[in-house]
């Protein structure tokens, strides 16, 4: 791999930017044999081949693609990463892939545009604030930084906000300056190619149609599109297809898939400096570096594989927006989208051993998996690698809903992630 | 001046004035933004978003990228990124050019353009990476960010109105081109509500350039106009197409004092695509510069605006349909300095018409490059060579002042395709064209190919472009050829990747002049036909559409329902101060004059102990359970054991989620052996209510039991004191107060009114609430309060309510419990039927997890100072230095009636803990010391509540 640079742009400037390889090697096919399988070629995937060819020396390892990487919800969410979670397991988890955010790009060799401008969560009702101030409470105690602004504050922190709305004024705010945003799609793409170049084999448009299991019950392999490959590890990070890639090892996950949506205005000069979520109007927005206002609206409220959601969730979104910003209200709707996000009873991520031996889970992160992208793909390493939970992901086991040892962030905190 | 003499359809007789960047110009009724900047020969009207580069009007619709001008109508009315092909021209019109500094005519950006080199196709992934982890967000993101960006947001709050509609019609026809009309009619002559909808703001669509059309034109739109169940909707855009031929249309009105736009959300029996097709342009270098237009704009302007927008004329063409428009201009009075034809050879009819008209043709040529400042001066034609790229040795210059692009049609398919059609590649047209449909639509017209003639295949067009310095393919992103090539060389292979890589087809045209180009430069580079690569998805909106139609009239207050309590009036009347509690309003305290929060709290919750308060307790769920199996339906789902239950007897209940967790509580009273009065928190009413038909529904289908909300029927009125009974007795009539206890219901009559009531509290103290027909309450409340009179009845709020049931220690669902609180956590174990076999949430309660000695358990806190109040949502600390939360503090008021703060809290193990020392963590000062008690302040025995 060729480094990115300042200077290497220069140069190619001189011959027409001929001289670019492309980023990632694309084999036709899987080899016969791997170390490690990932399914899936998202950021958690992605991320979670790179840490293991990185951080652990694995030696042969594929990513098995279905579509083009990065297609899945890595290039469909609205970017935002946080780590102000309720719970010491969250936060620890969160924090974890905040810090490797933070020298991602360096890490990489691959600008992938971390940008932390702050994320203020909106408190509308005494239990907004309830709720919010214990977040700070939580988060400070646990070194994870969070702090409770006033009403005002919030307003000189985010000046189009509109905290004497009509219907639900803003009362006070929570702000993560460490939080912020980044470029989706250059997770996936910096996570292939610096994978790539430390020999992991990814393999697009190629499905796994089943898994092959010896007689101890542990994993032997896996039948795909593009042929049969023999491993005995796999690691599933598949998000909404998780449930129908773990069912082929005989494995029911406790996951329910829903369409969330999400949409982009016309670009236009700066106007808003940070992220700003409103749970309690149903509302997520920040801008991107090009322009466009990113606005994450809510999931249909029916589980459902159609990666499109009706009008009407997107109207109540705007109609929130337009509340909280009214000056947007002659913004356009560029374009939007859907995805499918799994989601888990308690709306925590899976990470971890499966009933299965060989065979490990990377699932569930619902609305918010991507924040978590670095944080998940290298604790999910260090479990394959080792054959048992790193300590971050061990409170994220698949047994956790037999124990009954629930992390459950939607609950406490009413927000959505 | 470039207006014609005579043609078109725009009314000379009345002029117009309007302003471009700040310069005055006159245009006429009819007009658009565009055709007007042309008729006063203003070519330059734009700037790109990367390279700034100077940027014209290339099209006369909505697939426009490059005139993009700022609208201003006033504070609150600026309006971005407006299409000035798309902008009907009126009295007073101001525009301005967007993304330049200083001027559009000398914009310092435009340097960026020298270094187009460096800054190709992804340059930012490879760049910016230092000095230092945060240079990206510290010094380049502020940089880039100021380049970015189109126009300018609004900057204040919109003053105009928008609206909503829902309609039905047998037939919606979306287009009113000739397609579209022809299917209008025939939709009405069969009978049935039929739509037509159009973008523009005349009918017509293509005949709109047909001056020979015109009066049957008129005729057809006389007659729709005419028929009462056609509806006519111009300046209408579909723009999402949904599930069972849902249709969401924005239709722009724009009229004084009327509503600005209008959301139209369309449920059609049929729907008729009459989408037309859009003119491709052609891939070479300078096919940016003002003046170089689409063939069939520039025909459009000069038919339907009479604007000729350039005298010495050049195309470049590659479909036969550049030939009407190279002739239109010429019989507008253009010279045609030459048509370049890139196929071999133009059908033999034209060129005969061409030659008779002394058009120069020359065959197999394509466009070296093109040359002029901001507006095209002339051009270098030369020979296509073996690869499709014209040669540059053999270049001759030609001067011109307008080029025409003829690339041949690309049919409008967007919606089809969000209506989850399947679309099919015509070779022969060399264009994707609806296949199978998935719902009941038809397209019509040239979105379906009708009418279109084959031309110049794209690849083939596009053939040797990659290598052209400066050939655009999408004009708003900068997006060149190279920059395809460059994605392909990098590895980005799908058309998707190549789309996010290289951001073609993402900027507000959304691709409709770029995207064909884009898969054609990839199939190219791949050596894959076009089908092979594939489309990347269509998705709503079909143009941008604004944020205020999509939320029309939900503003304000109207954004969403207040709910207010039957006795809201009297309790605005009081100068109550609310609080929001979901959509409901509720009166928070009832302050005297000149009385802060504190004293009002403190004075309602004293009478409360001392004599009696009311309170208004109507936003409480409330579900009627009705049938034979009502109580065994009860017994499934709440924790409690009910068929026991008397009947006039009330039970605290809970109700769990399958996870073991407390979902919700109130008080059931069984008014019959076969009727239960449920009620539930305030917040939790719908979800309660949906919960229970879930289970009725898919569980228990076998049970015969009906639930029906009452919320709204009862108003509630709390009666809370040890004066509660003297206040009410008088007032009720065909009770027995003798078979009445605490947790007692009965049907009988208050202040003359039918009502259920209950015994029972919320405050610890003797307690009534009145349930009595909504309406009828604001009277029984007068009544109450005539009578309560002498002891002193006073109204009080949530507020003091809260510190009333916290004192007792009663919880809060949503406040001590956050959904990870057992019934055993909160201390309610006790209400748990043990012998039931059954009920939901009973086995997740037997997990281990759930059975740990450590589980955070509710108690009491006491402040060690006695003065001060620890912030709810603090954490809960063994030591003052302690890292460790061991549980939070859920409650914390002053009580008035103890005379110290009290709070409640979740801690680990803290049943056990009674009487230790512990901590809660404060945001801006030393932890604050606590001591554990048990949760129950006042009044353990109960002794007050049976009183």
């Amino acid at each position: 791999m060729s480094g990115f640079s300042a200077f290497r742009l220069l140069r190619e400037a001189l011959r027409g930017q001929s001289g670019w390889e492309p980023q990632w090697r694309a084999p036709a096919q899987p080899q016969a044999e791997y170390d490690v399988v990932i399914v899936g070629g998202g950021g958690h995937g992605l991320a979670t081949a790179y840490y293991l060819a990185k951080e652990h020396r694995v030696g042969r390892i594929a990513v098995l693609e279905k579509g083009w990487i990065g297609g899945g919800n890595t290039g469909r969410n609205t970017t935002i990463i946080r780590s102000n979670y309720l719970f010491p397991e969250s936060a620890a988890l969160y924090d974890h892939a905040v810090q490797l955010w933070e020298g991602l790009s360096q890490e990489l060799n691959y600008n992938v545009m971390f940008s932390p401008r702050g994320v203020l969560m909106l408190a509308h009702n005494v239990h907004d604030e309830q709720s919010f101030r214990r977040h700070v409470h939580a988060n400070r105690l646990a070194g994870v930084d969070n702090e409770w602004l006033d009403a005002e504050a919030c307003r000189a922190f985010c000046p189009p906000l509109d905290i004497h709305q009509q219907r639900y004024p803003v009362l006070g705010g929570a702000l993560q300056r460490r939080g912020g945003v980044a470029r989706h799609d250059a997770v996936a793409w910096g996570y292939a190619r610096a994978a790539s170049a430390l020999g992991v084999d990814i393999i697009q448009n190629c499905e796994v149609t089943g898994i092959t299991r010896g007689v101890d019950g542990g994993v032997t392999g896996l039948s795909t599109s593009r042929g049969e490959v023999r491993t005995r590890k796999v690691g599933v990070v598949a998000a909404g297809s998780t449930s129908l890639v773990m069912a082929m090892a005989g494995v029911r996950m406790p996951l329910e898939s829903f369409p969330l949506q999400a949409l982009v205005s016309e670009p236009v000069k700066p106007v808003f400096p940070c992220v700003v979520m409103s749970n309690t109007v149903h509302a997520y927005i920040s801008q991107s570096d090009k322009g466009e206002l990113v606005i994450g609206a809510g999931t249909d409220q029916y589980p459902s594989y159609s990666q499109a959601g009706g009008v009407q969730i997107l109207s109540h979104t705007l109609e929130a927006i337009c509340e909280l910003f009214p000056m947007f209200r002659r913004m356009r709707m560029l374009r939007s989208w859907g995805g499918i996000v799994d989601t888990t009873t308690d709306r925590s991520p899976i990470i971890g051993l499966t009933p299965v031996p060989g065979l490990y889970v990377n699932c569930g992160w619902g609305t918010g998996g991507f924040k978590a992208t670095p944080g998940s793909g290298h604790v999910f390493a260090a479990t394959i690698a080792r054959g048992e939970p790193h300590p971050i992901a061990a409170p994220f086991s698949l047994d956790r809903f037999v124990t009954g040892r629930l992390i459950d962030e939607a609950a406490a905190a009413a927000v959505a992630h | 001046m470039t207006r014609l003499a005579t043609g078109g359809r725009i009314d000379r007789t009345r002029p117009l004035r309007f302003s471009f960047d700040g310069r005055d110009y006159t245009g006429f009724a009819g007009d658009t933004l565009a055709s007007a900047l042309l008729a006063n020969g203003v070519h330059l009207v734009g700037r790109s978003f990367k390279y700034h580069r100077p940027r014209g009007i290339l099209s006369a619709g909505v697939e426009e990228p490059n005139a993009l001008v700022e609208i201003d109508r006033g504070v609150g009315r600026r309006e971005p990124n407006a299409r000035a092909t798309m902008v009907p021209l009126v009295e007073g019109l101001v525009a301005r050019s967007q993304n330049r500094w200083p001027s559009l005519r000398f914009d310092l950006a435009a340097l960026a353009g020298l270094g187009s080199a460096v800054l190709g196709a992804g340059f930012y992934y490879k760049t910016f990476l230092g000095p230092g982890r945060d240079a990206w967000h510290k010094r380049w993101e502020p940089l880039i960010r100021r380049m970015a960006g189109l126009g300018r947001a609004p900057e204040a709050a919109d003053p105009d109105r928008y609206g909503n509609r829902y309609a039905h019609a047998e037939v919606l026809v979306v287009g009113a081109g000739p397609a579209g009309i022809a299917a209008a009619l025939e939709a009405a002559a069969a009978g049935g509500r039929v739509i037509l909808c159009d973008e523009q703001a005349e009918f017509g669509g293509s005949l709109l350039a047909e001056p020979r059309a015109w009066p049957q034109l008129a005729a057809d739109m006389a007659a729709l106009s005419a028929n009462p169940a056609v509806t006519l909707l111009p300046r209408t855009t579909a723009f999402s197409y949904g599930l069972q031929n849902f249709v969401a249309l924005a239709q722009v009105l724009e009229q004084p004092n009327d509503l600005r736009e209008r959301l139209w959300q369309v449920r059609a029996q049929r729907v008729v695509l009459a989408t037309g097709a859009l003119e491709r342009p052609i891939p070479f270098s300078g096919n940016d510069r003002p003046g170089v237009m689409l063939a069939d704009a520039a025909r459009h302007y000069a038919q339907r605006w009479g604007v000729l927008p350039g005298r010495n004329v050049a195309a470049v063409v590659a479909h036969d349909t550049g030939y009407a428009a190279t002739f239109a201009l010429q019989d507008a009075g253009a010279v045609i300095a030459a048509v370049l034809e890139m196929r071999e050879a133009a059908p033999a009819a034209l060129l005969a018409e061409a030659a008779r008209r002394g058009v120069r043709v020359l065959a197999n040529h394509g466009v070296v490059g093109t040359r002029g400042g901001l507006r095209i001066s002339g051009l270098l034609a030369a020979p296509r060579g073996a690869d499709g790229a014209p040669d540059a040795a053999r270049a001759t210059p030609i001067a011109c002042d307008l080029l025409l692009m003829a690339g041949g049609w690309t049919p409008s398919v967007h919606l089809f395709s969000q209506a989850r059609g399947m679309l099919r590649w015509d070779a022969a047209l060399d264009a994707f064209l609806p296949g199978e449909a998935r719902e009941a639509v038809t397209c019509v017209g040239a979105c379906a190919g009708e009418g279109l003639a084959p031309g110049l295949p794209v690849t083939q067009m596009a053939a040797g472009s990659a290598r052209a310095p400066k050939a655009f393919i999408d004009q708003q992103n900068d997006v060149t050829t190279r920059d395809i090539a460059l994605a392909v060389r990098e590895g980005f292979r799908s058309i998707e990747h190549v789309k996010r890589y290289t951001t073609n087809g993402m900027a507000t045209d959304q691709g409709k002049t770029s995207n064909m180009l884009g898969l054609a430069l990839v199939a190219g580079e791949l050596g894959r036909s076009v089908p092979e690569v594939g489309l990347t998805t269509f998705r709503a909106p079909y143009t941008p559409t604004s944020f205020g139609a999509f939320a029309g009239r939900h503003r304000g207050l109207q954004f969403d329902p207040v709910r207010a309590a039957p006795l809201h009036d009297w309790a605005v009347q009081q100068g109550a101060v609310f609080e929001p509690v979901g959509q409901w309003q509720r009166a928070r305290y009832f302050p005297h004059a000149g009385e802060e929060m504190r004293a009002a709290v403190d004075r309602e919750c004293l009478a409360v102990r001392e004599s009696v308060g009311i309170f208004d307790a109507s936003t409480l769920g409330k579900i009627e359970v009705v049938g034979p199996d009502a109580a065994l339906f009860l017994e499934r789902c709440y924790v409690n054991a009910w068929q026991k239950l008397g009947i006039g007897r009330c039970r605290y209940g809970l109700l769990l989620r399958e996870d073991g967790f407390i979902y919700d509580d109130g008080v059931v009273g069984r008014l019959a052996a076969d009727r239960f009065h449920v009620t539930t928190t305030t917040g939790g009413a719908a979800r309660v209510l949906h919960m229970l038909e879930d289970y009725r529904q898919t569980e228990f289908p076998e049970l015969h039991v009906w639930l029906t909300s009452t919320t709204e029927h009862w108003g509630v009125i709390a009666l809370q004191g040890p004066r509660a009974r003297d206040v009410l007795a008088p007032l009720v009539a065909g009770l027995d107060w003798a078979d009445f206890p605490h947790m007692a219901v009965a049907e009988c009559r208050v202040a003359g009114i039918a009502a259920r009531l209950f015994r029972v509290s919320f405050s610890g103290e003797l307690g009534f609430e009145v349930n009595v027909p909504a309406s009828q309450a604001p009277a029984v409340w007068q009544a109450l309060m005539q009578a309560g009179a002498a002891h002193g009845i006073t109204p009080y709020g949530t507020e003091a309510m809260h510190v009333l049931r916290a004192e007792k220690g009663f919880i809060i669902v949503g406040q001590e419990t956050d959904g990870t609180v057992t019934p055993d956590d909160a201390g309610l174990t006790w209400l748990v039927g043990k012998a039931k076999p059954d009920f939901i949430g009973k086995r997740s309660l037997t997990r281990p997890e759930m059975l740990r000695a450590d589980r955070r358990q509710l108690v009491g806190l006491r402040p060690h100072d006695g003065r001060n109040l620890p912030d709810e949502g603090a954490q809960l600390i063994a030591t003052a230095t302690s890292r460790e939360a061991e549980g939070h503090v859920t409650s914390a008021y002053r009580s008035a009636s103890l005379g110290h703060p009290i709070a409640l809290g979740l801690l680990a193990g803290g049943r056990a803990r009674l009487g230790d020392t512990v901590f809660a963590t404060s945001l801006n000062g030393a932890p604050m010391a606590l001591e554990v008690v048990a949760p129950c302040f006042l009044d353990p025995k109960g002794d007050r509540l049976r009183g």
